[in-house]
């Protein structure tokens, strides 16, 4: 019977991108458990390194390290975190908006863009959308070391030593939790002070500084060389954790989706079959009551 | 009861302390250090070595520390290792082999950026040991 003959095989090749979509969604889901407990591992001591930085920018010290000294903007740095890979919804989406949205405020105000992109889809977005991409990473994988970010890091923070650029924002989405992820933008230089809220007992005394051992100058070169590195390293974690919750989530709906669709196509399938049987039967009753 | 203050140490991997402390002793890059509550704000590199947290309870810890830095807020302390394991878990045989192997690196006349290398190798793993010695002379006492 040659009924609905497109209908079942549409119902086919369905079923077949749904298994690829159900695969798809138990591998990010294994992945996402590895990414989220690395995250958590390095989660202390970003934010320990977070802390003792703003007390360093609360502090009033004798020797002003060019991080910690505002000046007037010309020129706006961003490093981007996005993935490798698609199909994760619109997670990368949301980041670009989030960034170009802040891009724009600072293109208003008259300062210039550079661009580092950490990522496949940053970068092809950033090289489309045209700002001046001045550094490119991508093929982390899923466990990235430290090490392998620090060479487009230090692009960026040379570029604010020499009066390149005059502020530092990392834009990464943030691990809210599996369901739901959030595009952050984290001004990273200048040091903001009291960027982290004490817990209660914060000292207002005015103009205190700390005993330095050796030298404040090589202690903070190598303390806020540091700090950038694992605020980049935690944004780049917690955006591969956010990556593959996006990714199962996005692979669970679109094979619920491919579920709801071939059961509505079955539905049409049967009933044109149904209608075709009617109608033969139709035509040999007709038939035998004209004899 | 003794005066307390919080700390803190956290290595790039995980976190190994988080509690009240009564003394801290940690090894600076400019000598020991030991830190008692009302401590002046300070910051300091540390060099390899270990780190001794007398709890509130008169307990100690010890962790071994490869290196990082250390503040000091009179109610505070935070430890930020480059990388940290609590002594109990070091593996003396692994640390005496480091040593015999940075020292015949060291030997072995070569590039110049090697022998920093091995010479920083076997400050860890000598630190390491010590660590250990420590940690076995407070239990053995």
């Amino acid at each position: 019977m040659a009924v609905g003959k497109e209908i079942r095989s549409q119902i086919g090749s369905i079923k077949n991108t749904q298994k690829i979509t159900k695969a798809m969604q138990m591998v990010a889901a294994s992945k996402m458990r590895k990414a989220q407990d690395r995250m958590a591992a390095s989660h202390p001591y970003a934010t320990q390194i977070r802390k003792v930085v703003s007390h360093i920018a609360e502090s009033t010290p004798e020797y002003r390290h060019s991080y910690m000294q505002e000046r007037d903007v010309k020129r706006v740095g961003y490093i981007v975190v996005s993935t490798d890979r698609g199909l994760c919804g619109g997670l990368n989406i949301n980041l670009f908006k989030a960034a170009v949205k802040d891009i724009l405020e600072w293109k208003n105000k008259g300062a210039e863009i550079d661009i580092c992109a950490i990522g496949n889809k940053a970068g092809g977005f950033f090289r489309r959308y045209g700002g001046s991409l001045v550094a490119a990473k991508s093929g982390l994988g899923d466990a990235p070391k430290a090490s392998e970010l620090v060479g487009s890091v230090k692009v960026m923070l040379d570029a604010y030593e020499e009066g390149r650029i005059d502020r530092l924002y990392v834009v990464y989405n943030e691990f809210i939790n599996t369901m739901s992820q959030k595009p952050l933008v984290q001004q990273l230089l200048p040091l903001e002070a009291g960027a982290v809220e004490e817990d209660s007992n914060s000292r207002k005394v005015a103009g205190w500084d700390y005993l330095y051992e050796p030298d404040p100058r090589s202690l903070l070169d190598s303390l806020l060389i540091r700090y950038i590195e694992s605020q980049v390293y935690q944004a780049v974690v917690e955006n591969i954790a956010c990556e593959q919750s996006a990714r199962m989530v996005a692979m669970k709906s679109a094979t619920d989706n491919a579920g709801n669709f071939i059961s509505e196509l079955q539905l049409v399938y049967n009933k044109a079959r149904q209608a075709a049987i009617t109608q033969e039967i139709a035509e040999i009753v007709g038939g035998a009551a004209a004899i | 009861m003794a005066m307390t203050m919080h700390c803190n140490v956290v290595s790039a991997e995980k976190k190994l302390f988080d509690g009240r402390a009564e003394l801290v002793v940690a090894s600076g890059i400019m000598g020991e250090l030991g830190i008692l509550p009302g401590h002046t704000p300070l910051l300091t590199e540390l060099k390899p070595g270990s780190i001794k947290v007398v709890k509130q309870n008169g307990e100690e810890e010890l962790i071994y520390v490869s290196s990082g830095f250390l503040e000091v807020q009179p109610d505070t302390v935070t430890v930020l290792a480059d990388s940290a394991e609590r002594a109990a878990n070091l593996d003396e045989a692994a640390a005496k082999e480091a040593i015999e192997a940075a020292q015949r690196a060291m030997a072995d006349q070569s590039a110049e950026l090697e022998y920093a290398q091995a010479a920083a190798m076997l400050a860890q793993a000598a630190a390491q040991l010590q660590t250990i010695q420590q940690l076995r002379k407070k239990l053995g006492k």
